[in-house]
């Protein structure tokens, strides 16, 4: 319980494709995990998740929208998302979901049925 | 007597400068808000959540682009006043999380408040806004004496 997820913040290099790391939330429940990740710019058709290993990785690719003009004044980063996250063992990968809304990813990590708190009754 | 900040109408690819607005709204927000609500920046005065702006200008419009994750499209305010456009709102806890959860967070949860000052005048009823994958693009034409136009030689 006391360990979480640890995350790993080293930026990407992979094919010269540079990548920031977005910001994320963890909350834990008793039955399991809730990761959100915020990406704007981001829908269901630039989303990458993938594990391996018991790493998890999100990718987010955006799709800019297109606006005909000139820049007067730019605070907004070109570059896609990305962010590897090391998962507690107690998780069962087969069961992790997904979804999109809004540019914020929010996936639900259910723990292994073996791993749940459960109640023992006295006899 | 309001304070309107004189905005050139080339305005330098610095992203620092508008970090002074940011510091006056952050202020105007400080007072106005109830203390504890500040407990969602982290009880900094200064940082908190700013979300990242693009401005661009065409013929007829002037557009601004903002990046604003997660939210609602009910919880984005959007208002424009003496030449100043001025987006906020509030991200509220999505999730339903009791005390006895373990949370950690990086991302900003509550009130922001980002203005900028537009560089030409605009038609305030024609403005329109869309929000989509977390983007907010307000698209606001620009008022007719401004907008750029031929003048033929006969």
């Amino acid at each position: 319980m006391n360990t979480l997820t640890r995350e790993n913040r080293d930026g990407d290099r992979a094919q010269g494709e540079q990548f920031i790391a977005p910001p994320a939330s963890v909350i834990e429940a008793g039955d399991g995990y809730t990761l959100e990740v915020e990406m704007p710019g981001v829908n269901k058709d630039g989303l990458d998740i993938s594990i391996e290993n018991n790493q998890l990785t999100i990718t987010g690719r955006r799709s800019f929208p297109v606006v005909e003009g000139t820049l007067i004044h730019r605070e907004s980063r070109p570059e896609n998302f990305r962010r590897t996250f090391e998962l507690d063992p107690s998780i069962d990968a087969d069961k992790i979901n997904a979804k999109i809304d809004q540019g914020l990813v929010r996936l639900t990590l259910p723990k292994a049925e073996h791993v749940k708190p459960r109640k023992i009754t006295v006899s | 007597m309001a304070l309107i900040r004189y905005q050139a109408p080339e305005l330098a690819p610095w992203e620092a400068a508008d970090r002074w607005s940011n510091l006056r709204d952050d202020l105007n927000s400080f007072f106005e808000l109830p203390f504890w609500s500040s407990f969602g920046r982290g009880g900094q005065l200064f940082t908190g959540w700013s979300p990242a702006l693009d401005l661009y200008q065409n013929n007829d419009n002037v557009v601004a682009v903002i990046e604003l994750p997660g939210m609602r499209k009910e919880e984005i305010e959007i208002s424009l006043h003496d030449g100043m456009l001025t987006i906020s709102g509030e991200r509220k806890r999505e999730s339903s999380s009791n005390g006895d959860n373990a949370e950690r967070t990086e991302r900003y949860i509550g009130a922001f408040r980002r203005s900028i000052a537009l560089p030409t005048r605009v038609d305030a009823n024609k403005v329109s806004a869309t929000y989509r994958d977390g983007i907010l693009t307000v698209t606001l034409p620009k008022a007719e004496e401004v907008k750029p136009k031929q003048i033929q030689v006969s």
